[in-house]
């Protein structure tokens, strides 16, 4: 028998490759999340080009980086924001609203701002002020390539990040752990600072969403902490913002936050750290950096200050 | 109607020997799942950490299982929950030394100097590292022939120090959680020793308000590995 195209389908009922390639995208992804641990879903690869300043030590395993989070708007225990985020956080439709001290504000889709800049990879270490430490592969631009878009004006000296606080989709916001939303603050020299990356994805891939997906911030040569998720809002402001922590407890977290062996934290000395998936349970913790190893790079940006006093 | 009838006040000898193998077993669980975990790779991120935890958590609530055991004797008038209440209690005692032990090797791997430093300048630590030394006289006079050198009202004294001891553990507890202002669950334990702690309180209170009736000497209640009943 002669084989034809069939006259029964039209051109136009035939399905396009980018629909039904996203469709099956869809049906993996949700697959994988019906049957998976929030670690195992696939996500979306982004393209990226090599960036300055990454680390050539080992990058942690992602499934540890996945599965030990802070991201109490999910709940405090480590395991809480895997557990919860990836069922709960909706990452599109999202925007960030930049606004405050700038000639241009605006209100960016997230999809838009990821296209404001080429990705790189940067492979930054990563301190908590808990005494902890990872190697992450961050997927994200400089920060500074959103702020020269948006104009500061002279009167813009701190820069606050703000993180969505949303009690449908965030089951840690009943406790009063923190005075929700979650705020941090950069001064604007330090959020200028190349090494500061604005974030959209880890390990080549889009942010799983207990890391702060869609889009967050990344300083490596401070506590993470500092280092706000899931962002609405990026404010330009002339005095120095309150941050979350300052505000929570003023005498153990300061606005710079700067990784700093030297500063203890009241309840803890800070000059040594242990290792996420390296330091097994029989290894020695290791030495903290000054300002996690980025002193050559951010160094200057204090000179002149008394770190011990303002930490 | 009381519902407790339905357990002897005096459980048989095998009844009650099956019960104290349960618990002891139970109370061993644990500690054995640490090394289950760590044989599987399923400490997690930061198996330090985990380990601490789990041996400080678990010493906690062994501590509030022996300060348990009274109260429910005076609920359920089993006599025999006080025969459990030592081993209840030199479990605590383990764990704490487990957890002492792992703050000091895996932790901080013998480092005297910073351990000294720490326990000095960070009060959480003062406070548990207190409720630990505190609580090894308890332990080790627990035994009978202890008890005997001491008298029962001595002995009875010295272990009033456990109230202390918990009080001690739970705000050690707390501090720790403070810094992250992570307090639901240090609440919960504090809840717990309050109640404990109360119930005692309460009674002592209306004892004493009944004093001129009760002043008579109190026939013996003390079996032979209960010289205390508080």
């Amino acid at each position: 028998m002669l084989i034809t195209a069939s006259p029964d389908v039209k051109a136009s009922e035939i399905t396009p490759r980018g629909v039904y390639e996203a469709r099956r995208q869809f049906l993996k992804a949700a697959a994988a999340l019906a049957f998976a641990p929030g670690a195992a879903v696939a996500r979306q690869a982004l393209s990226t080009k090599p960036g300055p300043y990454s680390t050539m030590e080992k990058a942690t395993p992602p499934d540890l980086v996945m599965s030990y989070c802070n991201f109490y708007e999910f709940g405090t225990d480590k395991e809480d924001p895997s557990r919860y985020a990836p069922k709960m956080l909706r990452t599109r439709p999202w925007t960030v609203q930049v606004d405050g001290a700038v000639k241009n504000p605006r209100t960016f889709g997230v999809d838009e701002l990821l296209k404001l800049a080429p990705l790189e990879d940067r492979v930054y270490r990563l301190r908590c002020v808990e005494g902890w430490s990872a190697v992450v592969p961050w997927v994200g631009f400089p920060l500074a390539e959103l702020v020269k878009r948006v104009e500061p004006t002279g009167s813009a000296k701190f820069v606050e990040f703000v993180t969505l606080a949303d009690p449908k989709q965030m089951p840690g916001l009943r406790a009063p752990v923190i005075d929700w939303p979650y705020a941090e603050g950069l001064r604007l020299d330090e959020a200028m600072h190349p090494l500061t990356l604005l974030t959209f994805g880890m390990y080549g891939e889009i942010l799983p969403e207990q890391n702060g997906a869609p889009v967050r911030v990344v300083v490596p040569w401070k506590y993470g902490f500092k280092s706000a998720k899931s962002l609405v809002r990026i404010r330009f402001v002339e005095r120095q913002p309150a941050t979350a922590w300052q505000k929570a407890n003023p005498d153990e977290y300061g606005f710079y936050s700067n990784v700093n062996p030297e500063r203890d934290h009241p309840r803890w000395s800070q000059k040594t750290e242990r290792r996420l998936g390296t330091d097994g349970l029989f290894a020695r913790r290791r030495p903290t950096l000054m300002f996690n190893g980025y002193a050559e790079q951010v160094a200057s940006l204090y000179t002149g200050m008394d770190l011990m006093k303002q930490f | 109607m009381n519902v407790f009838r339905f357990v002897p006040a005096a459980l048989p000898p095998r009844a009650f020997a099956a019960v104290r193998g349960a618990l002891f077993v139970l109370a061993l669980l644990p500690f054995v799942r640490l090394f289950v975990l760590g044989g599987t790779a399923g400490l997690g991120a930061n198996p330090v950490e985990f380990v601490l935890r789990s041996l400080g958590t678990w010493t906690l609530v062994l501590l509030l299982a022996t300060l348990a055991i009274t109260p429910l004797r005076w609920l359920t008038g089993w006599a025999w929950l006080l025969r459990l209440r030592r081993m209840l209690g030199l479990y605590a005692f383990f764990y704490g030394t487990m957890h002492v032990t792992a703050y000091v090797w895996i932790d901080h791997f013998f480092d005297w100097a910073a351990i000294a430093a720490d326990i000095v300048k960070r009060p959480y630590l003062t406070l548990g590292f207190a409720a630990y030394v505190l609580l090894i006289p308890l332990a080790v006079t627990s035994t009978n022939a202890m008890v005997r050198r001491l008298g029962g009202r001595n002995w009875q004294r010295l272990h009033r120090a456990v109230y202390a001891i918990a009080v001690l553990g739970v705000m050690h507890y707390w501090y720790h959680k403070l810094a992250k202002n992570d307090l639901a669950q240090p609440t919960v334990y504090a809840l717990l020793l309050g109640v404990l702690l109360g119930v005692r309180l309460l009674r002592w209170l209306s004892r004493s308000s009944r004093l001129p009736v009760a002043a008579a000497p109190a026939p013996c209640q003390g079996r032979r590995d209960s010289p205390a009943n508080s």
